[in-house]
């Protein structure tokens, strides 16, 4: 086994470092994979930084286990909760800044990169906190029906979905595909980048640390090619979120999500901050009453 | 009608309708007809034609033209040089001005087309001149003023069209989903190939006569018929950019894994398996009304149907009693007569579906029960048919009939009912029934379906939006959420 690089912020002082390991983050808590298996995570000089876990069909079929169960409490929550807590992810990112432009710069990022990544995705998710109780209104309608009922639309959350992180940038696009999902009432399982999975570990960590409910994000280092198969197939997720699918990884991932008519969302080309991200993950739906004495 | 048992409503013996037929006598066919393609009627390269059967007669009313795969290729190249030459160029005002022509021609042509419509698809005419035809009517009226107000309707972006739209349309409402298909996507700036299903085109081609009677430019909207294959070589066709699709969750499936990867937007209305939850606090005769028109308007080729029935234990025999004297009532029989509730199923291939499923809910246990009615000797007939003693898991209570049968179930308390109106893959409708309000709020927020009717049920309008959660489909049709699908935001 090769030697290992500190993840640490560099000191002068000699003492042997407590080096973390890395797991994941599944319903509130950071089991190992229970595959056993590990892939170890290099800087650019191929030096090892840490393993993380190569989560296993099974664990994201668990991790969608506890999706499901937090689903409904997470969408039926307060929109001002909800928004609440967004913000609280926000700060807790901002307090643990130094922390994560060391890890992005760990994993290969300029300095400079690192600074400005960590930013948006903090104000990213300040600008989806502000979001939960607006977005319902600007997307809902009353319905001027011919006959006499009452009938109006809005949208509700799709349920469960996969995002599949983008490989860059490691924590921004975390970040970006999934506020909006989770803004909008949807739990998530997150495949993490896998250049930059030690970053969206630590981001776990903020999770678990902004009185984020378990289960409401979920997060999955490992092999994205592992995973897409059964993403794709699994009966009970929703929709899958992703931005740099292969051409052929996205065909793949199409026809299988035609089993359970997953809803595929798109995240490329689309703004990083539009409410119109929430509203892809949404359902409308339709009510009507009778106006009669 | 059958003399009423001593259980029964008493109406007394001769409690009989004369019949009241709305006369077809002027209704002119074709012997055949072509495929529209370009503004003009033309004869099919396959020079095949197929036959349209009247499902209450089994006669033939006209021969159909079956598109093959260079006709599909003719019809979007058609559409796309309509598209670039002409409609996309076209400033949104005046492309409204042409919907609203088109909605002013069908109010003038309702009542053939309502005749039409009952006689190539069995429906009673009661319902294609009072609901069918008049929010075909209402649907072009309404998507027509949207044509030139869409930078309202999206705020912070502006709207552009996709392009081509491949669309396919059932036999359940024929007219009514080619408007639904039509109107949005032109008003938009799309243009259209449309492949209305194999039974029921001939009201897809009386339109395309009106679009020519409209002065619509030539290959604006063009309509291919035929059945499944050219559905399949429609939506797989490269030029294409867009797909919308109603009908059974099975083609929708085949249809997503025939696009993936090709990049096409698509829209997919699909089928359903609606619970209907009646509460003990219901007002009980209204809503036994509600689960007539639920499960057997247009003899429950529906596929929003309350084909589920759940009604809370305290009142399911009473609400079974009177749901029965009421079925028992229902007249089966001519679509054309004025005084049928339930006409011919579509097609007799339908027919040994319903059969199939009904055959297997009784071998699964289910307890079948049949109104007593008369039915003709000739066409496609089925009986309303309930059925109680049904489990989660039967066929009956999981599997979309597409018919005029009922699975009756249970429940104690509103948990109970949410978890059965949601344990189905389908989510495209549901119905709750009680006087209580925060109840109805509650109950509608929880079912995970796209379209909920609160002491009502099976009510539509252009401006309401309707599509399904989960395996009911994707996207929503009507009202301004119906513009999403055909446009691409920026």
């Amino acid at each position: 086994m090769a030697t290992r690089k500190s993840t640490a912020a560099p000191r002068t002082e000699s003492r042997i470092d407590v080096r973390k390991t890395y797991k994941l983050y599944i319903d509130g808590k950071f089991p190992r994979t229970e595959s056993g298996r590990l892939m170890p995570v290099r800087n650019k000089k191929g030096e090892i930084l840490a393993n993380v876990c190569k989560a296993s069909k099974k664990d994201l079929r668990d991790s969608v286990v506890s999706n499901r169960k937090a689903q409904e409490a997470w969408a039926a929550r307060s929109a001002y909760n909800k928004g609440q807590i967004l913000y609280r992810i926000a700060e807790t990112l901002e307090s643990r800044r130094a922390q994560f432009e060391q890890q992005l710069v760990n994993q290969g990022l300029a300095q400079a990169s690192a600074i400005s990544e960590v930013s948006a995705a903090i104000d990213l998710l300040v600008y989806y906190a502000g979001w939960t109780d607006k977005y319902i209104q600007v997307f809902s309608s009353v319905n001027p029906v011919e006959s006499a009922h009452f009938n109006f639309s809005f949208p509700e959350p799709v349920g469960i979905a996969v995002v599949i992180a983008p490989h860059a940038p490691g924590l921004l696009g975390l970040v970006a595909l999934t506020a909006p999902l989770v803004a909008g009432g949807n739990t998530c399982t997150v495949l993490t980048s896998e250049h930059f999975p030690l970053t969206a570990i630590d981001f776990a960590e903020a999770l678990a640390a902004s009185d984020v409910p378990a289960g409401v994000i979920n997060v999955l280092t490992g092999k994205r090619d592992d995973l897409l198969a059964t993403a794709g197939s699994h009966m009970d997720i929703n929709a899958i979120a992703h931005v740099d699918l292969s051409a052929d990884q996205r065909k793949a991932l199409e026809l299988q999500a035609a089993g359970n008519v997953k809803r595929m969302i798109d995240f490329n080309g689309g703004e990083l901050l539009s409410p119109y991200a929430i509203l892809q993950a949404q359902e409308i739906k339709t009510t009507w009453h009778p106006v009669s004495f | 009608m059958k003399k009423a048992s001593s259980r029964s409503l008493q109406f007394g013996t001769d409690w009989t309708y004369a019949p009241a037929p709305e006369s077809s006598a002027h209704i002119q066919f074709n012997e055949r007809y072509g495929l529209f393609i370009n503004g003009r009627f033309q004869a099919p390269s396959t020079s095949r034609y197929f036959a349209s059967i009247n499902p209450a007669t089994e006669k033939e009313i006209a021969r159909v033209a079956e598109a093959g795969s260079s006709d599909v290729d003719k019809a979007v190249r058609a559409a796309r040089t309509a598209y670039e030459k002409v409609w996309s160029k076209l400033s949104p005002s005046e492309r409204g001005k042409y919907l609203f022509r088109i909605a002013r021609l069908i109010q003038e042509n309702a009542r053939e087309l309502a005749i039409i419509e009952s006689m190539d698809g069995g429906k009673p005419i009661r319902e294609s001149r009072d609901i069918d035809i008049p929010l075909v009517a209402a649907h072009f009226f309404y998507y027509a003023g949207w044509a030139d107000k869409l930078q309202f309707a999206f705020p912070g972006r502006s709207a552009s069209p996709i392009g081509v739209a491949a669309q396919v349309i059932p036999w359940n409402f024929p007219l009514l989903m080619a408007a639904w298909k039509i109107a949005p996507a032109l008003a938009c700036g799309n243009t259209v190939v449309l492949k209305p299903a194999e039974t029921t085109s001939l009201t897809a081609l009386k339109l395309a006569e009106i679009l020519q009677e409209a002065d619509l430019p030539p290959g604006v909207v063009n309509i291919v018929t035929g059945a499944g294959a050219t559905g399949a070589a429609l939506v797989s066709h490269p030029g294409v950019d867009k797909v919308a699709f109603t009908g059974s969750t099975e083609v929708g499936k085949h249809i997503m894994r025939s696009i993936a990867g090709s990049g096409k937007k698509y829209t997919l209305e699909l089928g359903g398996k609606a619970a209907n939850i009646l509460f003990e606090d219901c007002a009980v005769d209204q809503a036994v009304e509600g689960i007539i028109n639920g499960i057997f308007f247009n003899q429950g080729h529906v596929c929003c149907a309350g084909s589920r029935l759940l009604v809370q234990e305290g009142i399911a025999k009473d609400v079974l009693r009177k749901l029965k004297d009421r079925i028992s009532t229902l007249i089966v029989g001519d679509p054309l007569d004025k005084n049928t509730d339930i006409g011919a199923i579509n097609s007799k291939a339908q027919l040994q579906k319903i059969k199939t499923l009904v055959n297997a809910g009784i071998r699964e246990g289910g307890e079948c029960w049949q109104s007593e009615c008369e039915i003709p000797s000739k066409g496609f007939w089925f009986k309303p048919t309930l059925f109680t003693g049904v489990a989660q898991s039967h066929r009956i209570v999981q599997e979309e009939i597409f018919g005029p049968v009922l699975a009756v179930q249970t429940f104690r308390t509103p948990e109970e009912a949410v978890e059965k109106a949601n344990n189905t893959p389908y989510g495209l409708s549901g119905g709750v029934w009680t006087d209580k309000g925060s109840k109805i709020f509650k109950m509608t927020s929880r079912i995970r379906a796209g379209v909920m009717w609160a002491n009502t049920y099976n009510k539509f309008d252009p401006a309401s939006p309707f599509g399904g959660y989960k395996e009911s489909g994707v996207g929503r049709e009507g009202g301004l959420h119906g513009l999403y699908p055909y446009v691409n935001l920026s």
